[in-house]
């Protein structure tokens, strides 16, 4: 999933300053999930904000409401009668919902409440984690099913350096070393051998290098043309 | 270990069976060349080469080629350091080509520091290459005459001595030995190692290193580098990674009268030396003595590696 962190709320505070009416719009699926932009935060943005104009002396209306998806036309083709009652929408999605409202609503001003973070997990309770960085060429059946390149400060395909150090990395020792736990996982499971092989310089262009990335499946596309 | 001509009056050395020195030349944060100048008079003629960092520990400090270049006109052999971090694989390329036809012949392979740890952390790191990649590129360089992508090198191969570092205390212990067998297969000539103290402990990697036959096919530069005080003993010990400072070496330095201190911290490196002289595979040493250059001459001699032979 998506994870992301809420921006910090000055400025916040600062982006909808010019206005008077705000639709802040959550999204119902990763966010919601990693506690940053669903139902319940959109209810306590909003009235954190209603409450620091409230004392400024210049009130502002706040419509909230929360799609299922920001990301996709289908769940923010229904909300337009809302979209346009408002002065600008402050989104509560991850940077592609933002972008999303954005295109979908090109005359209206859309912000993002939102820093989006990473492609994660909760491995517990309110604890999130990287997991992958959506190289676009996925070395994990080489790696013991640990990502070296979201996990590895370096993103080394050929680690451990030199500053793993009891498992951990040198970078910050919040941080477990990815190579220390490749290498732990390929001996238990009796695979050393295969890093011995050395991995090549990577083509980074799957990985954005290429520019912008676009996926067309023709399958998809013809039976949507022949409805 | 090698057919072809040496390149270098380290690789003559090594490929010769003498016992190489090398030092280190960390240069300044600024632009002035008589600081190189300065510390370049402590190890012209008491070290085989010379390595010259690069942005180490990711600090902006002179580009390495530039030092090198200035070390070859006061008739000091370069090694430069080449990191990852700062230089995609266009870069680094175009950075050797310059460095080699600037005279530079013996080239360090690193990743690098991390970012994180220097004078500018918010930067972007680049590791568009790891070490052992950028190993291969120009040993393929050197062998085959090509770049990364396999294009023709105009004029021919650019062959460096190649050399790679490796930290014989870095976790996980058992895995170190075969990550240096892959730099050697990715074209590491020599290698020179992270700081040593724990001689015991670097004696069991050499122990590894010669059953999986390394010392054969890769001259290994033990570091060495002389303490300067007990505060550094013990922020050596404690608080830089990947570093093995055993206690009575603390414990030594701590008992020290603080003026003797230096003179203490250089007897240990000697001794340190001929410890690790004494190890089978062990086929020189790199003396790191960042910011105190002038200690080096002292050391080589008192090691009994003065004077340096002619090659």
């Amino acid at each position: 999933m998506i994870i992301a962190n809420r921006k910090p709320f000055e400025e916040i505070k600062a982006m909808v300053a010019p206005f008077n009416r705000i639709l802040i719009l959550g999204c119902g699926t990763c966010v919601t999930v990693d506690f940053s932009g669903g139902e319940k935060q959109v209810g306590i943005l909003a009235a954190e904000l209603r409450m620091a104009r409230q004392l400024e002396g210049k009130p502002l209306e706040t419509v909230e409401h929360t799609v299922q998806r920001q990301c996709e036309w289908e769940f923010i083709d229904p909300i337009a009668d809302m979209v346009r009652s408002v002065d600008a929408v402050l989104s509560m999605a991850c940077g592609v919902g933002v972008q999303a409202m954005a295109e979908r609503y090109p005359d209206k001003i859309v912000l993002p409440a939102l820093n989006t973070v990473m492609m994660g997990m909760p491995i517990e309770a309110g604890v999130f984690v990287e997991r992958c960085a959506g190289c676009g060429n996925c070395v994990l059946a080489l790696t013991g099913g640990i990502c070296p390149i979201a996990r590895c400060s370096k993103n080394l395909l050929n680690g451990p350096c030199g500053g793993s150090q009891n498992g951990k990395c040198e970078v910050n020792p919040e941080i477990d070393c990815a190579w220390h736990l490749i290498y732990e996982k390929l001996k238990a499971m009796g695979r050393l051998d295969a890093l011995m092989e050395i991995m090549g310089p990577k083509d980074w262009r799957p990985a954005g290098g290429g520019g912008p990335r676009k996926i067309v499946r023709e399958e998809e596309r013809l039976e949507f043309m022949e409805m | 270990m090698t057919e072809q001509a040496p390149v270098s009056r380290l690789e003559k050395i090594l490929t010769k069976g003498y016992f190489a020195v090398t030092g280190e030349c960390g240069p300044p944060k600024g632009a002035d060349r008589s600081v190189i100048e300065r510390k370049a008079q402590y190890l012209k003629g008491t070290v085989d080469a010379v390595n010259i960092t690069d942005c180490q520990t990711a600090v902006v400090r002179m580009c390495s080629m530039a030092v090198a270049k200035i070390l070859l006109d006061l008739g000091i052999e370069p090694t430069m350091q080449m990191t990852c971090r700062d230089r995609n694989r266009i870069a680094i390329q175009s950075d050797l080509l310059g460095a080699y036809a600037l005279g530079v012949r013996n080239l360090l392979a690193l990743t690098g520091d991390h970012q994180s740890f220097g004078n500018h952390p918010e930067a972007k790191g680049v590791f568009d290459l790891d070490s052992i990649q950028l190993l291969q590129i120009v040993h393929r360089m050197g062998e085959e005459g090509v770049f990364a992508n396999g294009e023709e090198i105009e004029g021919g191969p650019v062959r460096f001595f190649l050399g790679a570092a490796e930290n014989p205390f870095a976790d996980p212990f058992d895995f170190r030995p075969y990550r240096l067998a892959k730099k050697v297969k990715a074209g590491a000539r020599f290698i020179q190692t992270q700081l040593i103290y724990n001689v015991p402990k670097f004696a069991q990697f050499m122990q590894r290193v010669r059953d999986l036959g390394l010392d054969q096919k890769v001259y290994i530069l033990a570091g060495v580098g002389p303490i300067k005080s007990y505060g550094a003993a013990k922020y050596m010990a404690t608080k830089v990674p990947g570093m093995d400072v055993p206690e009575e070496i603390v414990e030594r330095m701590r008992k020290t009268p603080k003026e003797k201190q230096k003179e203490e911290g250089i007897k240990i490196c000697v001794e340190i030396i001929q410890q690790v002289k004494e190890i089978p595979g062990v086929a020189g040493v790199h003396i790191m003595a960042i910011e105190w250059e002038e200690a080096v001459p002292q050391i080589v001699e008192m090691a009994g590696l003065y004077p340096r032979p002619e090659v």
